[in-house]
Formats: structure tokens, C-alpha cells, sequence
């Protein structure tokens, strides 16, 4: 059995950046597995622009951005495995993986990160009536036959959900000869950025209609049209408010789900909300020495944030393997999401494994303007950010320093919520 | 096609789902020239693919008859079947949960009925042994009926097994090819389609939701199907053993009603609801259907966790006026053997009505048995079924089984390689699902169906944009970019 100091499980954008910064950080052994034909992720699919702003102030698309990453593994001469499907994880941290070269082999890791992303959801987790023909797909699918195959999987669409795919997927359509007839979503709020609204639909007139979901599927073979209603404030079709929508296409755009399998077979705990490993300070699940980060970690709105999040799950791992990260002591912090947050990343903090910042990244469950964002130590306020408006869509953080756990010295909980201005 | 309008068969199989197929496959074991007609590109596309896929015991329909008769003989033909032809079947038992002191005599005259059947080991558990069985069961459970002899059965694998082995032994089929009349010349039976015309001293009339059109082509004594439909709800495997058995409630009028159950793939299966229709072609879920299902599994079951849902579906099943199955030659129309009214039980008894009807066949035909025979048939390796060293052994050979395309049911590039490659082999993305699971997990293709359709358009010699999800005009891409600019 071969032996790493750290495996990384994908290699997108988020197992790039961990490797890079494992590396960066004095480790040598370092082993990417990555089920695709090609390093880079999702982001290979993802040809619009927009990528990059945060990390190397300026647009890019996302080939171009993962190719910077994948440039640099390439310099570090980090070792990847292409083609090659990881079947299962060992509490032990022996991994065991497959491809056509090499069958199935087993490889012992002193460290894991998990950087397996997430999958779309499907129109089956929502249980959408109606028949079952072809020409209805995730907007993800969809752009991988347009932008990696140059087919199209249909001429006259609807799309289902507001998420950023969905919003991206409605202007390359069209681009590429498509009508887009309408974007419904179920909320009375977009679940994309701002931005996409505006470059995507609002730019080629494609109507937004909120609070409105597909309520019937047409056509047996190839799909022949959908049915919009409006829905109540539950979420509840309104009888009457039916419009039916000629097209042969439906694209899916409801939701980004952490792909956990291979975690929940090792043994890693899982969040109910986030679908994500419960994780600490240092991006560590409840298994000793593996890490997570991404969208497998949280579902994230730029890559940007996924590659700063890799980092530091890159840079703990390495500690993990010095056997720097194994501390005594301190104080152990709780992070309770409340009044409007839905969940924070990490959920817990150590102030003697915490380096002199941790970033507390979470999403709010719905639209609030003009509001606060506060953090309180214990019950004391110590955080207070204004903010216009906060939305599910964009995902927020806020900066914990060692300086201001000082201050504390019996402080047990740290609680993050929505406050009115 | 014209060219064959005198083609000339003993038997003509109008149907390529387990009715027909079972026939075939039973028939084929003679010196018989015999085709299947099937209006689908491929077999398993009617109500043998949309189904609880339970084998049930035999306990529900009424003594002496044809449905009690060849549900229990199809039960227990089921497990040497499943060994001959290689399809997963597995005899976990089921319960009818009674809820009140009040159902009891309900739940006492289905024992009565199924000891009548000759159904075996049935017993009457009370509520403590019910909860100690399946912990799940809901708290009001005041007794059930255990028939330990009911099973669940992959639909798909049985089907396309029947079918791949009949055609290993001999017998025709044809597809995309619809019988649109029927006519008796001279004592023979001439059948129309779309696709020439066949001549045919037999006929048999395994035609589903659409038997009763056929029927009445050729007899006076009319019967009527009407389409009565189920909708069902799937959950991920995480929900697999939510129960361990088949839970269904008291019969009712319309069906053995909404149960709960595991697969044989380790999914959990909630429905079906029964609700009569006029369309044939109706398998279209509804909003209401679905609510249906969930709150009526919720009344036996608790806990249900219904976020799991992958996806859901629904089907027809054929149920004839008479509410019974319908086996055999009417009077007025010789040589046309009827299989109609093959609702449930009729994936348990299929086994048995493909015998009942290659019987009927061999005595009117006096057909000879063939020395060479294939009774077994292998299924589409599991690589999982390997012990490790296997499994890098047959990478070694075939590398194709070491590259996952479905990454949800880890389904190799070999799986679906033989899946097209195979005798009556896949076509369409939905037919590598039903012989793979490639698409069915809990992404439902996301993932793997451009990399499927890409295997399928090398392997047929097709573009990408002639792959069909089901055959017919369920064209999965409509054409290059730009092309409509």
C-alpha cells in the first residue's frame, strides 16, 4: 500500500487550492484524486466570466481560473490521479480508489481532505407531477452538453429555480439561439446573486417570476409544455393562477447539494442544514486529521471564497501532519447560528488551535434590509455590521480574532444573528 | 418492410412485458417459430415497468381463482427463476398492518383466504411482535397478518431476463412495431402494424392496458381494461431500511392499497395509490396523487423521511372488468390465446402465466421439446458482488469495468458496455437504467447521462443528437449550438 501525508479527495477548485496550500506549507507527499478526465471541477464547465475578482482583482472565466491553480500544482509538482473514482475511506484514512490503469488500489493517508463538491438537486427531490419525457435537466447537465459538447438540449425553455446556475444557464441559451421564456422561483426571492439578475435576465428581458413554481409536466416522449402557478406564502400552488408555457425544454435550478457519501461512510458527522461535515476552527470534521472544505464543506456562492476556504483547510492539514495542530488547552467555543442565520462554518472555535483569525462564514434565511449583523460573546454584543440588505443567496461572514477571545477568557458560546437596525 | 407481408409464424406474442416475455420464454423450450411484437423500443416499457415489484404471497385474491392459482404457483416458481436467469429476488415477507380491534375479522379473513390458497407459514402477530419486527411500524398497530413467502423482485432485471432468454433460445422480437388491426383468414391470424403486416397461426395477447382492444378485434364476448393508475414515491437508499419487510394496510376496494417497502436495490418504494382513468398513455403523477401516497404510508409507518425522495413515477395497471385474469381462448375466436386483465398479482404470477400459456401453446401446436435448451442466462456483471482481488482482476482484462460513469450506483463503463452489447441489448438512456441503474440513484442523472449518451452514440455508430431517453421522439439534445441563430 502506497503512504501520503495528505490525500485530497477532487480536484477542483477547492482540492487545488487545499493541495497548493499543504504544499506551500511543507508538505511533500501530497496526492490528488479526481474522478474526472481533467483537473479544474465544475469550473471547466463554467465559461462566462466573473471568476477572480476577490482573488487576482480581475474577471475571469472559470478555465482560466482554475488553470492558474492548476499551473501552480503543476510548478509545486504535486501528484494527481486522473480518471479515478475514490469507493471508500477508511476511519483509518485508508482510501480506496479505481481506475482503468491501476484497478482498484489502496493508499494509507496521514491526512484526507474532502473536496468532493456537491451535485444539483433533482426534479425528483422535489416531486414535481406530471409525465416523465426527455428534455428536462439539471441546469448544470445542461451546461456541460452545451459548453464541453456544443449540443443543445432544447430550443424553447423554462427554467425552474433562480440559483446562479440556472440564472447562467438562461442567458447562454439564449446566446446560443435559445428562447428563454420565464425563470420561476418557488421563493418570493431570487437564490442567486444579485449580479446575475441583472447580466443574465434583466439585460436579455427574461421575466423573473417569484413565488411561482412548475405545478404540471407535459408531453410523453419529448417535453411539450410546463404549467407556472403562483404560490402562497407556504409555498402552496394558488388554484386559479395556473399559465401554461409552451417548450421542450425544463431546466432545474432548485438547489445545491454536498456530495457526503464517502464522508458518511467514514463516520463523519453531517449537518442537518448545511448537508456539510460539522467542522471546527481549523475546517477538521470529528475525524482526527480529515478536513473539509468547499462546496462539499458548504455550498458557496463564489469560487473565490472556496479557494480562501481551501487554504486554510490546506494549511491545518499540513499542521495536522507536523503534528502542530494537536494543542492542549484553550478555551473551546461554541458558535450558535440564531434569530435569522441558519447554520455557521466552522461551528466551533478553539482558541489555542486557532491561528490569529478564523473567518465565520453562514448564510440568513431570508431577505432582511437594513439589519445588523451582530456576533455576541456569551451575552455580550462585540460584532455589530450594518447592512442593507442580506439575502440567502449571498453568503456572509464575519472575522473572529485571538485578540477578542482574550478579552474573554470564560467564554463559552459565541452567538451570530440578525438584528434590527 | 412490405417486402415481408408473408411472413408466417406459429405464434405471434402481442407484448414484450412479463406477460409476454414469460410466455416466450416458457414457449421457447419448443420447436416453435414465434415472434414478439412490441410497440416500444425496447421491452419493459408498459405496466411491467412501473410497479411495487412485490411478489406477493397469494393471500389477497379469492379462492379457486385464476389470480389465488397462479399467484401462489408463481411465488414459488420465483426463486429457481431468479437463480436460472440471474435476477436479484429476495423473499423478505411481508405485513398487513390491522390498526383496531374493529379490522380484525378483515385481517382474519385475508388469513382464511390465503390458508384456502395454500399460501404457507402465514400467522397473525400481535402488536408487540409486529414492533418488535419492524420498529417502524406506527404506534397504533394492533395486529398483523406475516406471510413470510412474499418477496420483492427487480421488475426490470425480470423482464429483460424473460425476454434475453427466450431470444437466446430462438424466438423473435421485434420493436417500434404497433398492431393496429387483426384479422381471421382461413383459419390463420393476420396481424396489421405499422410495420408490415404478420400471418400467424396463434396469437398471443399479452398487450397490457390495450388487451381488451385486441380482444374485441377478434371476439363477440367483448371485455374492457380500464387503466387504473398507481403513483409511487422512491427514497435514497439512506432510507433503505426504514423497514425491513413489504407493510401494507387492509385491502380495500381498489387494490391491496399503499405500502411500504424495500427494494431489492436498497431503495425504500411508497405507493401505489389506485385511481381510474381514461387514458391509456396516462402515466403522468399528480399533485394530489402524490399527497395521497404520502399521507396514506404515513397511517402505517412512522418517521417516514419523505426528504429522501429521489423521484417519483407512476403506472397502469390493466384491470379488467371482472377483476380477474383472463388466460386462455375465447370461445368464438380459436388460436387467440388471451393474457388480459394482468394486474396485481401479475408480476408474482408471471412465471406461472408464462407457463399456463406455453402450455395451452404446446398441447394445440403438439410441440416438440428441444434437446438444447438454455435454461440459464447470466445478468449484466456486479462488479460489487467481487471480493477485491476479482474486481482488480477483471480491470486487468477489462479496463472498462475500473472508469464510473454513474457515480450515485457506481456503475462501470463495462456495465453499460454490456448492457448495449447483450441480446436485446440497450438502446436508449433509459434502457442502460433499467439494466444497469446507471441515472437511477440520487442525483437521477445529473451526472452520467451525457457520459452514457456519449458510450451509447459510439457503440450504435449514431450522433450525439440521435440518442433518445425512451425511443420514438424523446430526442435528449435538439441539435449543435447556434444552429438556430
Amino acid at each position: 500500500m502506497k503512504n501520503y501525508d495528505i490525500v485530497i479527495i477532487g480536484g477542483g477548485p477547492a482540492g487545488l487550492a487545499a493541495a497548493v496550500s499543504a504544499k506551500r506549507n511543507g508538505i511533500e507527499r501530497i496526492l490528488i484524486l479526481e474522478r474526472e478526465k481533467e483537473l479544474g471541477g465544475i469550473l471547466n464547465q463554467c465559461i462566462h466570466n466573473g471568476f477572480g475578482l476577490h482573488t487576482f482583482n480581475e474577471e475571469l472565466t472559470g478555465p482560466e481560473y482554475a488553470q492558474r491553480f492548476i499551473d501552480e500544482a503543476e510548478e509545486l509538482k504535486i501528484e494527481y490521479k486522473l480518471n479515478t473514482m475514490v469507493m471508500d475511506i477508511s476511519r483509518e484514512k485508508v482510501v480506496t480508489a479505481m481506475n482503468r490503469e491501476e484497478g482498484l488500489f489502496e493508499i494509507r493517508a496521514k491526512a484526507v481532505i474532502l473536496a468532493m463538491g456537491c451535485r444539483e438537486r433533482s426534479r425528483g427531490a422535489l416531486n414535481i407531477p406530471g409525465y416523465r419525457p426527455a428534455g428536462i435537466y439539471s441546469a448544470g447537465t445542461a451546461q456541460r452538453l452545451v459548453n464541453m459538447e456544443g449540443l443543445m438540449p432544447g430550443r424553447e425553455v423554462v427554467i425552474l429555480g433562480s440559483g446562479d446556475i440556472g440564472l447562467i444557464m438562461a442567458r447562454r441559451m439564449t446566446l446560443e439561439g435559445a428562447k428563454v421564456k420565464a425563470v420561476a422561483e418557488l421563493m418570493p426571492y431570487s437564490g442567486g446573486l444579485k449580479r446575475n439578475i441583472v447580466q443574465c435576465l434583466d439585460d436579455y428581458r427574461i421575466p423573473l417570476k417569484l413565488s411561482h413554481t412548475v405545478v404540471d409536466i407535459k408531453g410523453k416522449e419529448r417535453l411539450e409544455g410546463v404549467t407556472l402557478a403562483e404560490v402562497d406564502k407556504t409555498g402552496k400552488p394558488i388554484p386559479g393562477t395556473e399559465e401554461e408555457y409552451s417548450c421542450d425544454t425544463l431546466l432545474l435550478s432548485v438547489g445545491l447539494i454536498p456530495e457526503n457519501e464517502l464522508s458518511r461512510g467514514m463516520g463523519v458527522k453531517i449537518s442537518s442544514v448545511t448537508s456539510g461535515p460539522v467542522v471546527n476552527e481549523s475546517l477538521e470534521t470529528n475525524i482526527e486529521g480529515v478536513f473539509a472544505c468547499g462546496n462539499v464543506l458548504h455550498v458557496h456562492d463564489l469560487v473565490d471564497f472556496v479557494s480562501e476556504e481551501a487554504g486554510t483547510a490546506g494549511k491545518n492539514a499540513a499542521a495536522y501532519v507536523k503534528g502542530e495542530l494537536q494543542t492542549e488547552g484553550g478555551q473551546e467555543i461554541r458558535l450558535n447560528p440564531a434569530d435569522g442565520v441558519r447554520y455557521t462554518v466552522p461551528a466551533s472555535i478553539n482558541t489555542a488551535r486557532m491561528g490569529e483569525d478564523v473567518t465565520v462564514r453562514f448564510r440568513v434565511e431570508a431577505v432582511f434590509k437594513n439589519c445588523c449583523i451582530s456576533a455576541y460573546f456569551d451575552d455580550e454584543r462585540v460584532i455589530r455590521k450594518k447592512r442593507q440588505i442580506a439575502a440567502p443567496g449571498e453568503m456572509e461572514e464575519i472575522r473572529l480574532t485571538k485578540e477578542q477571545f482574550q478579552k474573554y477568557p470564560d467564554l463559552k458560546m459565541v452567538t451570530v444573528k440578525i438584528e434590527e437596525e | 418492410m412490405k417486402g415481408e407481408m408473408t411472413a408466417m409464424y406459429d405464434v405471434i406474442i402481442i407484448g414484450g412485458g412479463v406477460s409476454g416475455t414469460a410466455s416466450a420464454r416458457e414457449l421457447s423450450r419448443y420447436k416453435v417459430r414465434a415472434c414478439v411484437l412490441e410497440k416500444e423500443e425496447d421491452v419493459c416499457c408498459g405496466t411491467s415497468k412501473a410497479n411495487s415489484g412485490i411478489v406477493h404471497a397469494g393471500y389477497d385474491a379469492e379462492p379457486g381463482s385464476l389470480m389465488a392459482k397462479l399467484n401462489v404457483r408463481g411465488n414459488e416458481m420465483m426463486e429457481q427463476l431468479s437463480k436460472d436467469l440471474d435476477f436479484p429476488f429476495q423473499r423478505i415477507g411481508s405485513l398487513v398492518i390491522c390498526r383496531s380491534r374493529e379490522e380484525m375479522p378483515g385481517l382474519q379473513k385475508l388469513y382464511d383466504k390465503g390458508s384456502a390458497n395454500g399460501v404457507k407459514n402465514l400467522k397473525i402477530l400481535n402488536r408487540e411482535e409486529v414492533l418488535e419486527m419492524e420498529p417502524n411500524i406506527t404506534d397504533n398497530v394492533y395486529a398483523a397478518l406475516y406471510a413470510p413467502t412474499a418477496g420483492i423482485v427487480c421488475p426490470f432485471s425480470l423482464n429483460i431476463a424473460l425476454a434475453e432468454n427466450a431470444y437466446t433460445n430462438g424466438i423473435e422480437f421485434r420493436f417500434n412495431t404497433e398492431v393496429q388491426n387483426i384479422r381471421k383468414i382461413n383459419g390463420e391470424y393476420e396481424i396489421c402494424t405499422n410495420r408490415g403486416t404478420f400471418r400467424t397461426k396463434y396469437v398471443v395477447n399479452a398487450a397490457g392496458v390495450y388487451a381488451d382492444k385486441f380482444h374485441n378485434m377478434v371476439s363477440e364476448k367483448k371485455i374492457h381494461i380500464t387503466a387504473r393508475r398507481g403513483e409511487y414515491c422512491l427514497l435514497d437508499k439512506s432510507a433503505g431500511t426504514h423497514v425491513n419487510r413489504t407493510v401494507f394496510p387492509l385491502p380495500a376496494k381498489y387494490g391491496k392499497g399503499v405500502l411500504v417497502t424495500p427494494t431489492v436495490h436498497g431503495n425504500l418504494l411508497v405507493g401505489p395509490t389506485a385511481f381510474d382513468i381514461e387514458n391509456k398513455e396516462g402515466t403522468n403523477t399528480t399533485r394530489e396523487g402524490l399527497d395521497e401516497v404520502i399521507s396514506k404510508a404515513e397511517q402505517n409507518v412512522k418517521n417516514l423521511p419523505m426528504r429522501q425522495v429521489i423521484t417519483s413515477f407512476a403506472g397502469l395497471r390493466a384491470h379488467e372488468d371482472g377483476a380477474e385474469f383472463i388466460i386462455g381462448e375465447p370461445e368464438d375466436a380459436k388460436g387467440f390465446i388471451d393474457c388480459a386483465g394482468i394486474e396485481s398479482p401479475g408480476l408474482s404470477s408471471c412465471p406461472a402465466i408464462g407457463e399456463m400459456v406455453a402450455g395451452i401453446l404446446q398441447e394445440r401446436l403438439k410441440l416438440e421439446r428441444k434437446e438444447n435448451f438454455i435454461a440459464a442466462r447470466k445478468g449484466i456483471l456486479d462488479p460489487d458482488k467481487l471480493t477485491k482481488e476479482e474486481r482488480a482482476e477483471l480491470i486487468r482484462r477489462e479496463p472498462a469495468y475500473g472508469n464510473i460513469i454513474c457515480r450515485c450506483e457506481m456503475i462501470t463503463e463495462g456495465e453499460i458496455l454490456d448492457a448495449i452489447r447483450r441480446p436485446l441489448g440497450a438502446r436508449s438512456l433509459d434502457g442502460i437504467k433499467r439494466r444497469t441503474r446507471a441515472g437511477m440513484g440520487r442525483c437521477q442523472s445529473g451526472f452520467c447521462s451525457p457520459r452514457t449518451m456519449e458510450i451509447l452514440a459510439r457503440e450504435l455508430q449514431v450522433s450525439m443528437s440521435d440518442i433518445t431517453k425512451s425511443g420514438g421522439n424523446s430526442r435528449l439534445v435538439t441539435g449543435m449550438n447556434k444552429a438556430t441563430l
